[in-house]
């Protein structure tokens, strides 16, 4: 039976993860096409899944009532969406909607949350590859929040 | 000086003396940027820019400013110029009509590597008003198409309403031989581009690290992140090329007025190699 390793493996997020780790991290995933408009996640609903985005485009927004959604970023194949499933309360913070067809994998976290708790080494990987990810989105955000561009 | 720097370009004419233009077209990019066409107003000879150069444009009874050239250098014939209109030069510049008469020296400065470039992978990596003097090396660049591995424009403004040449923009976009990726720092609902700092873009972008070469301009602080995000990616300083901005006077290094701890902007750049700059970048007091 075909299963989700092979492509959990090629994402880039888990590039060189020890095989056994991948193994563990199959067992909570699934692999679902998102159609443009579909969200993948809205704020303040409960943020028990993290994505791993294998193609398409998917738009972070926030909504306010004064202007409508604003886009914040844009994710692609290769990127991941959502970390609230990481830190308590376990909301999430943002909307999240495909922007076009998007395939992704979509993980369950309490899953994971569960497996890294059972074992220290796969929860000190995952948590370096999202502080590399979070640091990343800081250091982008700190840029945005600079306007650069302005007179 | 810089040693072993991009390469200068020399003119026998008098660099201090000023030419008359006629502006030939004048065409607002977005609100606050625009692009000025310029032809000789006198027969003469005109002396051929490379790349990266600049010239000083001149709005009599205002004053001059350095503007970098952002037309073909494959047509020698008319002066580009895209800026934006933030003092009263630029102001007055945006105002000019069709026939009116413009004051050129130039061109000046050193040129970006299209010739060192021959052979890598390019990314061409442009924050704001940053892309116009890139433009020229992108048109020699796809005008020797074969003589250059996979090409990349990494592009970023602050909102889709500021991105310049779109229609220009569109046609590249189109090539087979070209990944052009645009960001923005903001947008509404109704934008279905990127959205987020130029920096991002660079790990999308395809390329060999091991030979490839960029070139980037934008504010100083977009040409620091990008360079770390490049050689993050395992670009060497050594092909990294950044533009430099300063207040360039004469523009032949004898006023000082550019003057960047050991370099004259103005006539060692602007065009530098980015392992060559680095330490000025982070020096507050310079």
């Amino acid at each position: 039976m075909q299963t989700l390793e092979p492509l959990l493996a090629s994402h880039p997020f888990l590039k060189n993860l020890n095989p056994e780790h991948v193994k563990l991290l199959v067992g909570c995933a699934t692999n679902k096409v998102f159609n443009p408009g579909e969200f993948l996640s809205q704020e303040g609903e409960d943020a028990d899944l993290f994505y791993f985005i294998r193609d398409g485009k998917v738009v972070v927004e926030i909504y306010s009532p004064e202007h409508g959604p604003i886009t914040i970023q844009t994710l692609d194949g290769g990127e991941i969406l959502g970390w609230s499933w990481l830190v308590p309360p376990y909301r999430w913070r943002f909307d999240a909607r495909a922007l076009e067809t998007t395939r992704a994998i979509v993980m369950d976290g309490k899953c994971i949350r569960q497996k890294c708790e059972n074992d220290h080494s796969l929860g000190y990987e995952m948590m370096k590859r999202f502080a590399e990810i979070i640091a990343d989105r800081v250091e982008a955000t700190r840029l945005q929040l600079l306007d650069l561009y302005g007179k | 000086m810089v040693q072993n720097g991009p390469e200068r370009v020399h003119s026998d004419k008098d660099p201090m003396l000023t030419y008359p233009y006629y502006v030939q077209r004048l065409r607002h990019e977005t609100h606050d940027t625009f692009t000025i066409e310029l032809r000789p107003a006198r027969a003469v000879e005109m002396t051929p820019f490379s790349p990266g150069q600049f010239n000083m444009l001149y709005v009599f009874g205002l004053g001059e400013i350095p503007i970098s050239i952002s037309g073909d250098p494959g047509n020698q014939e008319r002066l580009i110029h895209t800026t934006r209109a933030v003092g009263a030069v630029t102001k007055a510049m945006m105002k000019l009509k069709r026939g009116n008469m413009i004051g050129v020296r130039g061109p000046f400065g050193t040129k970006w590597p299209v010739k060192e470039a021959m052979g890598r992978d390019i990314l061409i990596v442009a924050g704001g008003i940053g892309l116009p003097p890139l433009r020229p090396a992108l048109y020699h660049i796809l005008s020797h198409r074969k003589d250059y591995g996979k090409v990349s424009l990494l592009y970023g403004t602050r909102t889709p309403e500021d991105i310049l040449y779109i229609k220009e923009l569109e046609k590249w976009r189109a090539r087979l031989d070209l990944e052009v990726f645009i960001t923005v720092d903001r947008a509404k609902g109704d934008w279905r581009g990127n959205v987020g700092v130029v920096t991002t873009l660079i790990p999308k972008a395809p390329f060999d690290p091991d030979n490839a070469l960029a070139m980037v301009v934008g504010p100083e602080v977009m040409m620091r992140f990008s360079a770390l995000e490049l050689q993050k990616r395992g670009l060497t300083a050594d092909r990294i090329y950044i533009s430099m901005e300063r207040n360039m006077k004469c523009g032949v290094g004898l006023c000082g007025h550019c003057q960047l701890g050991g370099v004259f902007v103005c006539k060692d750049g602007p065009v530098f190699r980015f392992d060559q700059m680095k330490d000025v970048f982070t020096k507050r007091e310079l």
